[in-house]
Order: C-alpha cells, then structure tokens, then sequence
C-alpha cells in the first residue's frame, strides 16, 4: 500500500465539504462520535442538514465564521491506497493556503459547480496547480443532478477548460461528472450517467500512477546531518563517519561515483547504511546514511550528486514567488533569509519583474511591490552558492523559502526558474 | 528486463519523513528534547529518533511530565526504556508545580491534574532552556491537531496561536526563534492510530501491558470506564466491577477510560481498531469532551 497526497480546492458553495465528507464517510474514516458531534452542531445552529464542513473546519474562529481558514489534513484509507488529504479554502485571500497544500501534493482535484460552469477561481486553481507543479490534476464537475446530468453540459465544461488548461503546464488532466451529494461517481459508476465510460473518483484516486512522478533520473542527495557518533551505540562505530539525509533526486547505489557539492571532489559510495541494515539502492523519499571511500571535508547544507549530472551552483536565481506575508510588502532591495534544501543562507530581492493576476495571468511589469497572495518573478541574489534544478525538474531541489529576519515569520515560498 | 516500480510502503514513507524531520531539529537547535510518556505515539518516536541517529545514541534527553496519576505498568515502562537506550529521561512533576505553589490541585469528583500538567511543561521547558520539543501527536486524532504544522511556533508565554500559523511548504521548516521561544515538533503528524499500531506491529516494538487486554476493577462515568485506584474519586452511585479491558490511549488515571476488548495481542488490537466505529480521544478521552473547541484552547495555552 503506498500514499496518495491531494489537495482539494473549492469553496462550500461547490460542494467540496460534501465530496470529502462523502469519501471519508464511505471509506469508513468517519467515526460515530465525530459525525454525532457533527449533527448536535448543525442541529443547534438550525442548520437542516448535516454540515460536514464543520468536520474539517476544525478552527474555533472558523467555526464562528462558517469558513475554511487554513489547510486542514485529513486521512482516509482503502485497501489500495492510504490518502492524505490538504484540504484548502478557495477564496482568493486565501491563495498562500493553498500553495502550501498543493506544494506537497500529487494530484489536485478542482471542484466546478455543473450549473455554473468555469469560473474565474477555477481558472485560479488551476493556475496555482500548474504553478506548483502537482503531477495530476481532475476536475471534479460536481452538481451534475442539478443539470439532469446532461452530457452536453459536461462536454461544454469540460472544452473550455481544457481551451484555458492548454496555456498551463499540466501534463495529466481528467474530467469526472458527479454528485458529491447522491454519491455519484464518487466512490462507484453512476447508473445516471451511462454515457460518461470512465471510472469514479474513487476508482481513479486509487489507480492514478504516481511512482514515476518523482524524479529518479538527477541524482540529488543533500547533506542534511553528519553523524559522528561520540558515544556509539556499538564500540565497533568509534571511527564511524556517515552523511545522513532525505534523497531529494535520482537512485543510488553502493560503487557509484558521486561528486561533492561545492568542492567538486569525486569520490564513491562506500555504503548506504539504515538502522535496519545496508541497502543496494536508495531513491526518494527515502532518509539514508552514506558512507564515501575517500576522506572529504563533508557538511550540512552540502550537496551529494553525480559528475555528469550536476545541479546549477548558483547565487543568482530566477524564481516565481508566492509572497504570504501579512504587513510587509516585496520590494527591490528587500533583505531575507532563504532556506533551500538543507542550505540556509541570506537572499536580497535585486528585480521585480512582474506580478501575476492569478485569476487572468496578465503579467503587470508595471508593479513595485507583491503584496500578501500576489505573485510574481523575482530576481535574487544569494550570499552563498545554492545546488538547485528548475523547479519544473525536481520539486525538492527547486523550491525555496523565504524568512523575514525581523519576525522570524515564513513570508515567501519560490520556485526556480532560471539559476547561475 | 521488468521495469523497476520505485513504489514505496506507506509506513515507509511516513518513517522517512519523520527521521528528515528529527534530523533537520537535531541540525538546527541547540537544545531540543523528546515528550517520552511511555504511550505507544511517544514510544513510536523514540524508535523514530534511534533509527534518525543511529549507530549513533539519541542526541537529545527525553522529559516526562508526570501528574503522579500514571498507570504503575507506563511509569516501569517508561525507565526501563530510557534506561535500555542509555538515553537521559528528565521527569518534570506535577507534584513538584503543586508544592511549589505553581498550581493549585483541583477538588471534586472530576479533579485532574490535567490542565496542571501545561504549567509544568512550560516551567521544566524553561528551566533547561528547550528551543524544540518533540511531541507525539498526530493530526487525525483531534480538529484542532487536524491544522497544526509539523514544526509549531510557541511565543515565550508557550502559547500557540492558530490563526497565525507559519506556512508549511515542500519539506522545508522554518526552525527560526528568538530567545524564550520555542517550537514544538510532531514528527508524526502525518500518521493515524492504525499506521502507529501497523509500525508496532512490523518493527516488532514493545508496549506497556495496559494497552493489552487484562481484568481490572473500573467503574463507570459518563459512558467511561475508570480505574479503582487511590487517586480517582469515586461516588457512592459509581458502584465497581470487573471487567477485561484495554487502554486504547494513555493519559492520566484521572481521565483515560478503558474500553471492553479481549484484545491480547497487537494482531487483534489492529483487527479491533480496524472495526471500531469510535475515535480513540472520543472512546477514552474525558479531557476532550468538555467542549467543542477543548483542545484548541488548551493548546493555546501550551498544552503537548
């Protein structure tokens, strides 16, 4: 059994609670005393139905407002597949939510409501998705026994997107038709809709090939913690000396050749060592030790990759930053922290190219500044080299914080297009 | 030649996640410490960091804070364990807060220590200058937990404050604090009760033996079932009797009810918990109940 992550974007309106209700619910993942704690509540609030938002809405301030806040998790598992669930609010002002959520995801279902087609948030989300680079993308066109499920009302749906969705990097887009509220399609075939031949969503969450969608061509290993045991666990470890981090790129294996970002010293891979044993190969996710054959000057934030396949060594990126900072605004000259990988360093904002409307992607080159959910291409420049790949590469080796050095608060999320 | 499937276990996954996370703490405080309570989440963590370290030992203490309401089985658990992996176990007591004047002992019928148990977190956390805190939870086990971050900012009062949370991206966490601060850290986050037993299961881990099933004389309140002990007051109209019960969590005395099962093994506990229809806090939990919003407040406060 493996994991699927997804985000889920959509307001109340479209029936998003619903669907995750439904899929939670069905799945057994709803127990009694949570959808009994559920009823009480809407009862007391004169709701007339069960609202399953507020099984997500777990916030006491969105609760008291009837809104989605902050991405919520949420677990659920078939005998397939264990899920996991970021489900983010849709609003436009909440747009920083919802790059944290996709920014993890493999797959992004977007809710449209059948009766009203595209809307300008669809378009959004389906930007935001695109620009974070999630793997797979379904377009849920929910409320369809609102439209007697009308075939022609999917199919319009379903062209204009696809017309909007061409402009966009998503290599993988599927169009279910639904009912989040009869079940339709979601977790079985509808009988309403015998002209729609594909699966449910269900059916295509489970199935969806996922594996492949990581990259294990670029070897990428950064160095995140040395290990010296200074009091060993076994007094046959004294001399031990490993390199332990999360593969980020790539397999390797015991006997590979392997070149040591910055110095650009080569070595070979002596071992891959676990608790639980050595093993042949190591690839992402997968948190490992190495041990090299030779002797190198070896720390956090250095970079492990192969000599004919090297990230960019970079102080100067092009990037597309999502700013998520309350007050403070992205200027030229602003001063910030950058964590990339394992490597900590200082970065100052040099150009502003132009900020994105997310809901038209008009590029404004006029713009000075980028403001709480705004988005735009940055310049930086970086006090120290950074080993990164294109964004569009690797997720891992590609995406960056930004820190504010007065609150400590994360303030900006970047994804690299350009690095030298 | 058969195409490599470069598919990954769920239980793998978790676990490499949860060893970048103790590393990235290990790497980038001065001081952290592990929340080690002798219940299976804590002990699943502790597997976690051995595994993160070794063959080096765990490169942090471990802290209980203990109420004096503990099961006898978790607190033997709890030093043998600790004793076995050469590790440092600090025990912050309640007692101690008590004495001291820190907090005054609630009275009735439902007094618990634990609300109490925050002061005295909080004080042991600055006593010893912790800047992370490694807590076992998870976010499918209560809402409010459902929208905490991996790594979660608490201000020099300890308080968490959910509606200006840092955001969480890729797997990069923001470990940056000022002095006072701390952040707290839940390295399985990601995981529910049945990926915590399924990892007992396959690492073949020990547990304390209430979690198994065994005779005990409870009583009932509030459709809970508490133990006879010294340190629970029972009424009149709470009459005792036997009954073979589990712990499905472990807390307090005060407040951790038993649930009827004949669950002997942790095969059966996964069967038993695979069909239950109840959330472990909800089944067990009599801190949880007391409002809609119960747990949000208290971690506001700086509760684990």
């Amino acid at each position: 059994m493996d994991i699927l992550r997804f985000a889920t974007a959509g307001s109340v309106d479209d029936g998003k609670s619903t669907l995750i209700g439904r899929l939670l619910f069905d799945s057994k993942a709803i127990f009694e005393d949570q959808l009994e704690a559920v009823e009480r509540t809407s009862r007391d609030r004169g709701t007339e139905y069960t609202d399953l938002s507020l099984l997500t809405d777990g916030l006491r301030a969105e609760r008291e407002q009837g809104i989605t806040i902050d991405v919520a998790y949420r677990y659920f598992a078939t005998p397939r597949r264990k899920f996991i669930i970021a489900d983010t609010p849709g609003h436009i002002q909440y747009t920083r939510n919802m790059v944290t959520g996709a920014s993890t995801a493999d797959l992004a279902i977007i809710l449209i409501d059948a009766r009203k087609g595209v809307l300008e948030q669809s378009r959004r989300h389906a930007f935001l998705t695109s620009l974070l680079r999630v793997p797979h993308l379904v377009l849920a066109v929910n409320k369809m026994d609102l439209v007697d499920y009308s075939q022609e009302r999917f199919e319009e749906i379903r062209e204009e997107f696809t017309a909007f969705a061409s402009k966009l990097n998503v290599s993988d887009l599927t169009f279910i038709p639904i009912s989040a509220l009869n079940g339709d399609n979601v977790v079985s075939r509808s009988e309403n809709m015998p002209w729609y031949l594909g699966t449910s969503l269900l059916h295509h969450l489970e199935n969806v090939h996922i594996a492949s969608d990581r990259n294990l061509t670029d070897v990428r290993f950064p160095v995140q913690y040395v290990i010296r045991p200074q009091r060993a666990t076994d007094p046959a470890f004294h001399d031990y000396r490993g390199y332990a981090g999360q593969v980020a790129g790539g397999v390797l294996k015991p006997g590979d050749e392997v070149v040591h970002l910055p110095s650009g010293l080569t070595t070979r891979i002596a071992s891959i060592d676990t608790y639980d044993g050595p093993v042949e190969e190591a690839f992402a996710p997968m948190s490992v030790t190495l041990r090299f054959e030779d002797d190198l000057d070896i720390s956090r934030g250095d970079m492990i990759a192969r000599p004919n396949n090297q990230p960019a060594v970079a102080q100067e990126l092009e990037a597309m930053v999502c700013w998520m900072a309350d007050g403070v605004k992205l200027t030229p000259r602003t001063k910030l922290t950058i964590k990339h990988t394992t490597r900590t360093a200082r970065a100052m904002v040099r150009d502003l190219h132009y900020r994105l409307d997310v809901n038209t992607l008009h590029r404004d080159e006029e713009a000075t500044s980028l403001g709480l959910n705004e988005i735009g291409r940055v310049s930086l420049r970086i006090t120290q080299p950074l080993f990164v790949d294109d964004y569009a590469r690797n997720r891992l080796t590609g995406g960056f914080i930004l820190v504010d050095e007065a609150t400590n608060g994360t303030v900006g999320a970047g994804m690299v297009i350009d690095a030298r | 030649m058969l195409q490599r499937d470069y598919t990954t276990s769920q239980l793998d996954v978790l676990e490499a996640e949860a060893i970048h996370i103790m590393r990235e703490v290990a790497a980038e405080f001065e001081r952290p410490c592990l929340l080690f309570s002798g219940g299976k989440d804590s002990i699943v963590m502790l597997r976690i960091a051995e595994k993160a370290f070794w063959p080096a030992a765990i490169p942090f203490p471990l802290m209980h804070v203990d109420t004096g309401h503990n099961f006898d089985e978790v607190i033997e658990f709890r030093d043998r364990r600790s004793a076995e992996l050469g590790a440092r176990l600090i025990v912050a007591s309640v007692q101690d807060s008590i004495d001291q004047g820190r907090v005054v002992e609630e009275t009735g019928r439902r007094a618990s220590r634990n609300r109490l148990q925050t002061t005295t977190l909080l004080d042991a956390i600055e006593e010893h200058e912790f800047d992370a805190v490694f807590g076992g939870a998870r976010r499918d086990e209560e809402k409010a937990r459902a929208k905490e971050r991996v790594f979660s900012f608490r201000d020099d009062f300890g308080q968490w404050d959910p509606k200006n949370q840092r955001p969480e991206l890729w797997n990069l966490y923001n470990s940056r604090i000022r002095k006072g601060e701390h952040i707290r850290v839940f390295p399985l986050s990601n995981w529910t009760e049945l990926d915590v037993w399924d990892y007992i299961r396959r690492e073949g881990i020990e547990i304390p033996s209430i979690y198994f099933a065994h005779t005990r004389k409870v009583f009932e309140r509030d459709g809970m079932l508490l133990p006879d002990s010294e340190v629970v007051q029972r009424g009149d109209d709470e009459p005792l009797f036997e009954a073979v019960v589990r712990y499905r969590t472990v807390g307090d005395m005060t407040c951790t009810g038993a649930v009827q099962s004949t669950a002997a093994t942790v095969e059966e506990i996964i069967e038993e918990i695979a069909a239950t229809r109840i959330t472990e806090r909800g089944a067990t939990r009599a801190d949880d109940r007391s409002s809609e919003a119960a747990m949000e407040d208290r971690k506001r406060e700086g509760y684990f």
